[in-house]
Formats: structure tokens, C-alpha cells, sequence
């Protein structure tokens, strides 16, 4: 018999594809019940205010309509989201209520909901309420935030409603004693992961057994279970989650937001299922925002421009509420500046700031996006002061292998340890700098070619993933011989099946369609955690190995059994137990036997994905039109599970990345009113818009932390991009002594830089 | 997103598509509906009763001869994109309608629509107004033919009746030989301008422009016209000074609006380059492009 080829590493195609694309898939929407009703959510239209009266008699008295409710009816005290990741004391005055009560702190904040045979009846009876709201000032910039008077918590006497403080050794007097400073205010301005399919929820009471069940959960079924369950006061059993085809995530999508409670109260309260889609409009008025943040940073070196400290004061506009994922952001930022470089001192404070924006959270690369802006911005500031090659800086930087691992500066509260694990920063420097032909194309620096002025740019990062502390897996054999694997991970659209597939397949020595991955549903397994920070191949994947350990030595038992031998006298082989004197048994014999085993796998050690990423850009400084000539990007994820879901995962990763540094953008006017609140005018990448992209993934240095090697990927595309891009137009408009200090890379900001310009070229 | 409740009719015929129109007041025609009924999603339109004019007879074909186009209502962008008799009938009329939005957009999108509705920033009345276009319409009172210069009132408003349908847009002839460009900017391919510049004009035999037509979209509430541009170029020889100041000249005369997607005064520096792009374009071109 031949040896097993190995399924892991093999490019295998997406085993959800086929269901997908004939379409089979079961997406919330495709969520139909007996007698099913549907919601429509009446949203604040002011940024900011009291609310003095609600009447929604005349909503009532519409045909169709079934209910109607706001504060009044939900009950006070009015329930509020909590804090699921590293929440604090502190943060509970500022939890966003699930309907407003009282104040309304953002538009799109929810009032009432109201519940009615259609989804159109719905919206006709949103408009027959009369709200009357005092309207308050409101504050959407950080500087006017910061300036006051109009304060969104009144009792709290600022809307500095949080901090953190993040310091690696003593900065002392490094900055009064070094050779080369430079002091810069940056800003990275607010946008978000639209994800393909809105969010929705299909809410279901059972009275007789007081169980709720709801469709649409992804990303953190269990998490969302149990506040659900609190908000409910249901014990966590009657409460299921199911999680069927999502049509993305990317960190926004699947925490826990108001309808989430709504939905399901709704549906109790009236004994009927009920539906609630979002449109295009919430979703962008009401989702998780993601990035505005703005940075003082002061840099200082050596002659040599050997970095010796870093000095950041960071001021992130979280908009009206601490959500769910909220905390993320202004951790990661804090402690993400100094990357994949020897930053010797290094302070930052974070300042957490209300405004009357929706609540912001976690989107791919949350503040690592924003810390890399801010860092690759100043090296290139740097280097270019002190007459160092911007590569020859990064090199000089750079942590080697024999500084790994390297913990990260201490953050403060909440402190988490972790350490950068393993890597060859320069190394993988050095092979995207040859695959971009850097060194070939360094003539075209600053050179005006056909009426466009061309540069490059090259940054380094690290991207975190593998958040624990544990995940599961639930392996059965069932009577047919193949073996169901029951995860706590979730699909979000990444791959994660097909991924788990290949691992359990091949840990079971079996082929592919052997296995039959079920996802993200609360009763699946005792306890799941979901998917985010990039954790689902490192943390479901070690699940399923420990699962797969543990039934295979069921396996050899029973067999040993059947076989009338010893345990020490079988061995397991490509799905069959096989006894020293000849005999064998197949998984089909094996299938009475009660084979199963849910598995837990503990780890609170961070992976860390790193690479480099080149761009090369043309800028038509008459228009402020840029164009993207190449990219190319590397990343070292470790081990790598599948090549091609992975080259997906970048590639769509570093087009959030220039859509996020170019494109996108959530402009509020002074009172609070969004200004792009359709895809008219939040201009998310088109699949034509950035044809010019080259990543490779590759196996340099696995994970030391875990058994499986691999290490979280598929937020690293976005995470250089805005530092990047904006480097990439600084040596293209290097003549200009243009450097952009702020996102996103718009035409009018560059041609608005170029006018400005101190200096004019010969043009 | 769920529109309101309206009442639909599907006329077999103009008459009484146009009686439909006039019984009922706050009715609107549904051609297209690519941008109609995105205003109904968001409510921002409330019409009574749509009158869906797929079924009316003709209107629905590009016809060339010796007068010029005669382009129907319900002519579909792909048509135009698709016709090769324009290439030499008239270019810069099926190169501006290559801008138009996206492949699926422009299977369904209408001539008589685009007109109907009057965005500025949109390709065909900046067509028609550069152009010098003729807009036929139909009512109770009967045939009415508009200039496009009168056509096109303030941004979503045009001179058309309750009552009116648009039947057909009528181009006039077009010389072989003519210089002509089109150049726009938008922020991603298919999106609305956020300028266009369409120039064309003719070169005579002694060497200098005639009949200049400079028309600009995006940067005002309707399709404008650069008369100044245009008196500047006539009878001149074109050369980079004479771009020099037709570009100054055009950004001067516009004075756009600003949005979260470009300031005015970008927007009136847009309008200068794209002019001066069009003009460099369009001399190079010959009449061969």
C-alpha cells in the first residue's frame, strides 16, 4: 500500500463552494418559519438629543401591524451590551442600551421596533411614529470631543470616557539626549468591513419548552448565547444559536448588537417567529465602525538611525458606546506601534473618546492598521532626515531571531502577556524587495513618467492571531464508517470547514469526503468560542487534533477487542485497526462501538504571522488620481493548511487595505449626520478596482506555541496597506515635499497636498 | 429598503400611457428603473401609480441617416455600446455611454431614463446638452421637441410635463473628421462623475478650430456648456497656449458645489485638467480615432 499522501498544504478547493454556488447555501435571509413576522427598527435621525415623547399609536392602528415597542415596553432598566472582550468597571456607564432610553447618541441608534406581517408594512409603520426629540449639540471630531461642552455621558464630565498606557522600559530622557527627533499628528480615519450579506436574525420561542432559538448567528454563537440568556434571564441550555452560511465577517459582523436582543424579545413576547433583515442603510448607519484615531508620535534615534524610543499620545473616537469588541481597537494600537522593529523605550497613552458616531469595534487588523500608519509613516520621516536608505533604516530596526521571543510593552488595565513567537523579519524583507524588483526600480523614484509620478514603498509588520483560551471539537463515528466533526469555530466565509477538514483527514488518515465538518451552532459542542483574531485554523485546528488522538486510541481499543488481541498488539492505519497476527477492522465495523470524543485545546500563546509588503504607485498629481502599478506582499504564516484558501484570505485582505486607505470612508457633518450612508457614496473596492496584486504565503517558521505550527492569517493583507500606500505617494510626489499625515489617500486630499506643496517641481 | 406602496400599470400604448400620466397626479414613468427604484428603496421617491413603459411599440432603436441619430427612449446603454455603425456615426456618443455605470446596469439602464432624470453628473444629458441635442416628448398637448439647452432645469428637474413621455433624442450629424474627446473622473470606474469634460470641434482647411463644443458634467446642478471655452477655441489655432488658457478659463467658469467626495475648488481645477486633456486628445486624435 502506498504511503497516505498528506491533505494539509495541498491546494484543495473549498469544499463549501459546491453548495454554495448551486445555490444551496442557507444564508439568514433563506430562514422561513410557520407564521413568521417581520421587524423594522425605527432609528434615531439625530446625532444627538432627549427623548421627550414617543407615539406610535398611529404605527399601532396600521393594518398589518402586530406590536410596537420601545423603552416603555422593553422594560426598564433597559438592558445593555456587555463588554466580551477584556471588559472593565470602568466601562459600564458607557454600555450602549439595546433601545435607547432617554438619550439618543447617534443617528441610527435604535427607538422602537415594530413587528408586522411584512417587511414593507414594517417600514410604512416606522414612518406613522412621531418621535419628539430635544436636540442636544453634538460632538463627531475628536478635537471638538475633546473640546466639549457637549457631553454625551453628562454625569461622567468628559467625553475622555476610558485609557489605557502602554510602556516598555523608560523612555528617561532619551528624547532631550538623542541625535534625530521628529514629532508628527497623524490620523487614520473611520471606516469598517462591509461584509457581503447585512446582518439578520430569526427568532423563535418555543412556550411549552421555554426555548429560544435563533438563525443568523456567526462569528461568537456561544458568547452571543450567553448574553442573550442574561438579557433573557434563560438558563444558557434553552438558548440555541444556529449559524448557517455567512456571507462575511471580518470582525463587525456577529457580535452582539441591540436587534440581537430585539428579535428574539420580540418573538417571546408575541409567540411568533420573527424576522428581521438588515438593509444596506443600517448597516452602515449602525455597525461596528472601526480605525479614527489620531496619534501625536514622536520618534527618536541615533545618528546611526538606530531607533532608541517611541513616544505616542493616541486619541481613538470610539463614537457613542463601549460594544462588544470596542476594547480592541485601543489596546492594539497602543501596543502594536513598535511591530516587528527593536524599539528599545516606548510609552503610549491611549485616550478612549465618545462622540456621537456608532459604536466602533473590531474590523480586520483592528488599530494594527492604524499603529502600522503611524509607524511606517515616521520611519520613512526618519530615514529620509538622516539620509539613510528607507531600507537600510528597516534593517538597522528590525528584531532579529535571536531577540525572539519578544514580549510586547506592558499594557495597563486589563494587561495581557505576549510575545512575538518566532520569525525571520529580514529575511522575508529581502524576498519581497527581490519579487518587487525593488532595486530595479529604484530609478523611477519621484520620476514623472507619461504625466504620472511614480514610487515605491516597503513596510514590515506582525500580525496577531490565535486568541484563546481554548476551543473544542466533537468527533463522532458514525454508522457509515466516515466521522462527523462537530466545531465550536465558525464559518465566516473564510474557509474554516475545509481547513478543519484537511486536518481532521489527515490526523484520521482518511480522504476528505471521510469527513463532515458541522459549524458554529451552539449544540454542537459544550462550549465554543468562535471566530476571530485570526484564530480559528491555530485554535479549532488543535481541537481537532486532540480529538482525533483521543478517538483513535477508542478506536484501537474496540478493535483490539474485535480482534481478539491486546492494545499493544494493533496499530491504526489509514482508517483501519490492524492486529500484529493479520487482521484488520474498518471504521464501518468499528461503528456500534461508541466511538467519540469532544476535545479541548487550551492556549494563551499568541501567533504571529509577519512579512513585507512593496507598493508601487503613479500618482497624477493634477487629479490625485492613484494608480496601483504592482504589489506585492509575503507573509510567513507558519505552516500553512491550504495554500489556496489562504492566497484568498490575503488577497482579500490587502484590497480592505487599499479600499481602507484609499476609498473608504464614514463622513458625519458637525451635527452627526452620516453623509455616506450608501454604497453611492462608501466607496468600497469593486472587484475590477485593484487588479495588480501579487502575495505568496510561505513555511519559514512555524509557530513554537502549539503542536500544529501554524500561525493566524488573513488580517496581515490589511494591516501595512495605509502606511504603505501613504509612503509609496510621498516618493512618488517626493519633488512636491509631499507627506501625507492623514487617511484616506483621497484625490482631493493629494491634489490639495500637491497645491500646498512648499515646494513645486518644474511643472 | 422596502418600497412604499404604489400602484403599477404596463400600457400597451403611448396614448394611454400618457392618459395614465395625466389622470393621475404624482404618477411617474418607470423605464429602466436604475434609478428609480433605488429612490423608491429609500423612500425618497413616493409616486402614486409607476407607469412601466416596456410594452409601448418603437421607441427602442438607433436610426442613422443624413439628419443625424435618432436615438429612442428605451435604447439600452448596451445597445449603444453594442451598435458598430457608431463608431463612425458618431463616437463620442458611444464612448461617453461606455462610462455609464456597470455591465449589468447598462443591460438595463434607458436613454429617455437617464434624460427623465437628469442627474448632472450623468453621461447622457451631458451628451445631449454637448451635443446640442433635440429631446422629443409626447403629452396630451402633443409632440413637443426641447433643445437640450432648454431641457435640463436644475439637478433632478427638467422642463418635461406631468404628462410628457420622452420618445426619442435626435443628434445631428456628425462629419467624418471631427477632433473630439471625452474625459472623466470619478473615483472608481462606473461611478458618477465627479467631473467629465466632452470636447469636439472641427479644423478647416485654413488650419484653425470651428464650431467648438466644450460640455461639462458633474460640476453644476445641470450639463453645462463652456460658451467662453468655446468663443476662446474658434478660429484658432490650437496649440499648448492656447490649452493653457481654454484649462484656465473653464476651471474659472465653473462653479461646483462641494461634496464628502471632492471640495469646489478641487472640482473647478478638475474641470481645467480635464478640459485641457480633452483638447490635447481630441487634436491628436484626427479623424481616425
Amino acid at each position: 500500500m502506498s504511503a497516505r499522501i498528506p491533505l494539509v498544504g495541498k491546494p484543495i478547493e473549498r469544499i463549501e463552494d459546491r453548495k454554495l454556488l448551486l445555490g444551496r447555501g442557507s444564508f439568514a435571509d433563506d430562514i422561513h418559519r410557520d407564521g413568521m413576522l417581520h421587524a423594522a427598527i425605527l432609528r434615531s435621525s439625530v446625532g444627538h438629543g432627549l427623548i421627550r415623547h414617543i407615539d406610535v399609536s398611529a404605527a399601532r392602528a396600521l393594518e398589518g401591524v402586530h406590536a410596537v415597542f420601545s423603552a416603555e415596553e422593553i422594560g426598564r432598566p433597559v438592558p445593555r451590551i456587555p463588554v466580551r472582550l477584556f471588559p472593565n468597571d470602568g466601562m459600564d456607564p458607557f454600555r450602549q442600551p439595546v433601545i435607547a432610553d432617554g438619550k439618543v447618541r447617534f443617528v441610527g441608534e435604535p427607538i422602537a421596533i415594530v413587528i408586522a406581517d411584512t417587511p414593507a408594512i414594517a417600514e410604512d409603520a416606522l414612518e406613522l411614529i412621531e418621535v419628539d426629540i430635544e436636540v442636544f449639540p453634538a460632538v463627531t471630531s475628536i478635537a471638538a470631543a475633546v473640546a466639549g461642552p457637549a457631553l454625551l455621558f453628562e454625569s461622567h464630565g468628559s467625553n475622555r470616557i476610558f485609557g489605557y498606557e502602554i510602556r516598555r522600559d523608560e523612555l528617561a530622557d532619551i528624547f532631550e539626549t538623542a541625535a534625530y527627533t521628529r514629532r508628527e499628528r497623524l490620523y487614520v480615519h473611520r471606516h469598517t468591513g462591509i461584509t457581503m450579506e447585512t446582518r439578520g436574525v430569526v427568532a423563535e420561542w418555543n412556550a411549552a419548552d421555554g426555548y429560544m432559538r435563533c438563525w443568523g448567528a456567526v462569528k461568537v454563537p456561544f458568547a452571543n448565547r450567553k448574553i442573550l440568556a442574561g438579557m433573557l434571564d434563560l438558563p444558557e441550555d434553552k438558548v440555541e444559536m444556529i449559524e448557517g452560511n455567512a456571507g462575511g465577517s471580518f470582525g463587525v459582523r456577529g457580535e452582539f448588537f441591540p436587534e440581537d436582543f430585539l428579535i428574539p424579545f420580540a418573538a417571546r413576547k408575541l409567540g411568533r417567529p420573527v424576522k428581521w433583515i438588515e438593509d444596506r442603510r443600517e448597516h452602515l448607519l449602525a455597525i461596528t465602525h472601526a480605525r479614527d484615531v489620531e496619534c501625536d508620535i514622536a520618534i527618536a534615534c541615533d545618528g546611526d538611525g538606530h531607533i532608541l524610543g517611541i513616544r505616542a499620545d493616541m486619541r481613538m473616537n470610539i463614537g457613542a458606546y463601549f460594544r462588544t469588541s470596542t476594547t480592541i481597537a485601543p489596546r492594539n494600537v497602543g501596543q502594536f506601534v513598535p511591530g516587528p522593529y527593536r524599539v528599545p523605550a516606548y510609552s503610549a497613552d491611549v485616550a478612549v473618546i465618545a462622540s456621537n458616531k456608532s459604536p466602533s469595534g473590531t474590523y480586520r487588523g483592528p488599530g494594527r492598521f492604524e499603529a502600522d500608519f503611524f509607524r511606517e509613516r515616521m520611519l520613512d520621516l526618519a530615514a529620509d532626515d538622516l539620509g539613510i536608505d528607507r531600507v537600510e533604516f528597516r534593517r538597522r530596526n528590525l528584531l532579529t531571531e535571536a531577540e525572539l521571543p519578544k514580549p510586547f510593552p506592558a499594557i495597563t488595565p486589563n494587561p495581557v502577556v505576549t510575545e512575538l513567537d518566532s520569525g525571520a523579519y529580514e529575511h522575508v524583507l529581502d524576498l519581497c524587495l527581490a519579487k518587487a524588483n525593488w532595486a530595479d526600480k529604484q530609478h523611477l523614484q519621484g520620476k514623472l513618467v507619461d504625466g504620472r509620478y511614480h514610487g515605491l514603498a516597503v513596510c514590515c509588520f506582525v500580525e496577531g492571531g490565535a486568541a484563546g483560551p481554548r476551543e473544542s471539537a466533537r468527533m463522532v463515528l458514525e454508522d457509515d464508517g466516515t466521522i462527523s466533526l462537530y466545531v465550536g469555530s465558525s464559518a465566516v466565509g473564510q474557509g474554516v470547514e475545509t481547513i478543519l477538514t484537511q486536518i481532521a483527514a489527515d490526523a484520521m488518515e482518511l480522504p476528505l469526503d471521510a469527513i463532515r465538518v458541522f459549524h458554529g451552532s451552539t449544540t454542537y459542542v459544550k462550549e465554543g468560542w468562535g471566530s476571530y483574531h485570526s484564530r480559528s485554523t491555530v485554535m479549532g485546528g488543535n481541537a481537532v487534533l486532540l480529538a482525533a488522538a483521543e478517538i483513535k486510541s477508542q478506536m484501537l481499543a474496540a478493535g483490539a477487542g474485535l480482534l481478539q488481541c491486546s492494545g499493544q498488539e494493533v496499530s491504526y492505519e489509514n482508517g483501519r485497526v490492524i492486529a500484529q497476527h493479520g487482521g484488520s477492522v474498518g471504521l464501518k465495523e468499528l461503528a456500534g462501538k461508541d466511538i467519540a470524543f469532544e476535545a479541548t485545546f487550551h492556549n494563551s500563546k499568541h501567533t504571529y504571522t509577519y512579512g513585507s509588503h512593496v507598493a508601487h504607485v503613479a500618482v497624477d498629481a493634477e487629479t490625485g488620481h492613484i494608480e496601483i502599478v504592482d504589489y506585492v506582499a509575503i507573509e510567513d504564516a507558519g505552516r500553512i493548511i491550504n495554500p489556496l484558501t489562504l492566497h484568498g484570505q490575503a488577497v482579500g485582505s490587502i484590497v480592505q487595505g487599499l479600499g481602507g486607505a484609499l476609498l473608504e470612508h464614514f463622513v458625519y457633518d458637525e451635527d452627526g449626520q452620516m453623509l455616506s450612508g450608501s454604497l453611492a457614496d462608501y466607496l468600497v473596492p469593486l472587484a475590477t478596482d485593484f487588479p495588480n496584486i501579487r502575495t505568496s504565503s510561505i513555511e519559514l517558521r512555524p509557530s513554537p506555541n502549539h503542536p500544529l505550527g501554524a500561525k493566524g492569517a488573513g488580517e496581515g493583507g490589511t494591516i501595512p496597506v495605509g502606511g504603505l500606500l501613504a509612503n509609496a505617494v510621498a516618493a512618488a510626489l517626493r519633488d512636491f515635499h509631499v507627506q501625507p499625515t492623514e487617511l484616506p489617500l483621497s484625490p482631493d486630499r493629494i491634489w490639495r497636498l500637491v497645491q500646498d506643496a512648499p515646494a513645486q517641481s518644474g511643472a | 429598503m422596502k418600497m412604499p406602496q404604489f400602484d403599477y400599470a404596463c400600457p400597451s400604448s403611448l396614448e394611454e400611457a400618457i392618459q395614465l400620466l395625466s389622470d393621475n397626479e404624482g404618477a411617474k414613468v418607470l423605464s429602466g428603473g436604475q434609478s428609480l427604484l433605488p429612490l423608491l428603496a429609500f423612500r425618497m421617491a413616493q409616486p402614486t401609480l409607476l407607469v412601466d413603459i416596456q410594452k409601448l411599440a418603437g421607441m427602442d432603436r438607433i436610426e442613422i441617416s443624413a439628419d443625424g441619430l435618432r436615438v429612442g427612449a428605451r435604447v439600452r446603454w448596451c445597445q449603444i455600446e453594442d451598435d458598430k455603425r457608431l463608431a463612425t456615426a458618431h463616437p463620442l456618443f458611444q464612448f461617453m455611454i461606455n462610462h455609464v455605470a456597470h455591465y449589468q446596469i447598462r443591460n438595463r439602464g434607458t436613454v429617455g431614463g437617464s434624460l427623465a432624470h437628469a442627474d448632472p453628473s450623468a453621461e447622457m444629458p451631458g451628451v445631449a446638452r454637448v451635443c446640442d441635442c433635440d429631446i422629443v416628448a409626447v403629452g396630451n398637448a402633443g409632440e413637443r421637441v426641447i433643445k437640450a439647452a432648454d431641457f435640463f432645469v436644475a439637478a433632478l428637474e427638467t422642463s418635461l410635463q406631468e404628462d410628457e413621455i420622452i420618445t426619442e433624442v435626435r443628434f445631428p450629424p456628425w462629419p467624418s473628421g471631427r477632433r473630439w474627446a471625452f474625459h472623466e473622473f470619478a473615483r472608481r470606474r462606473g461611478d458618477f462623475a465627479i467631473a467629465g469634460v466632452a470636447v469636439f470641434f472641427d479644423i478647416g482647411s485654413d488650419g484653425v478650430i470651428a464650431d467648438a463644443h466644450v460640455g461639462v458634467i458633474g460640476a453644476g446642478d445641470t450639463p453645462i456648456r463652456l460658451d467662453a471655452v468655446e468663443q476662446l477655441l474658434n478660429g484658432q489655432r490650437l496649440d499648448e497656449e492656447l490649452i493653457g488658457r481654454a484649462r484656465h478659463l473653464a476651471s474659472e467658469t465653473v462653479d461646483p458645489q462641494s461634496d464628502i467626495h471632492a471640495a469646489g475648488d478641487y472640482r473647478k481645477s478638475l474641470v481645467g485638467t480635464l478640459t485641457a486633456r480633452g483638447l490635447r486628445d481630441a487634436a491628436s486624435s484626427g479623424a481616425v480615432k
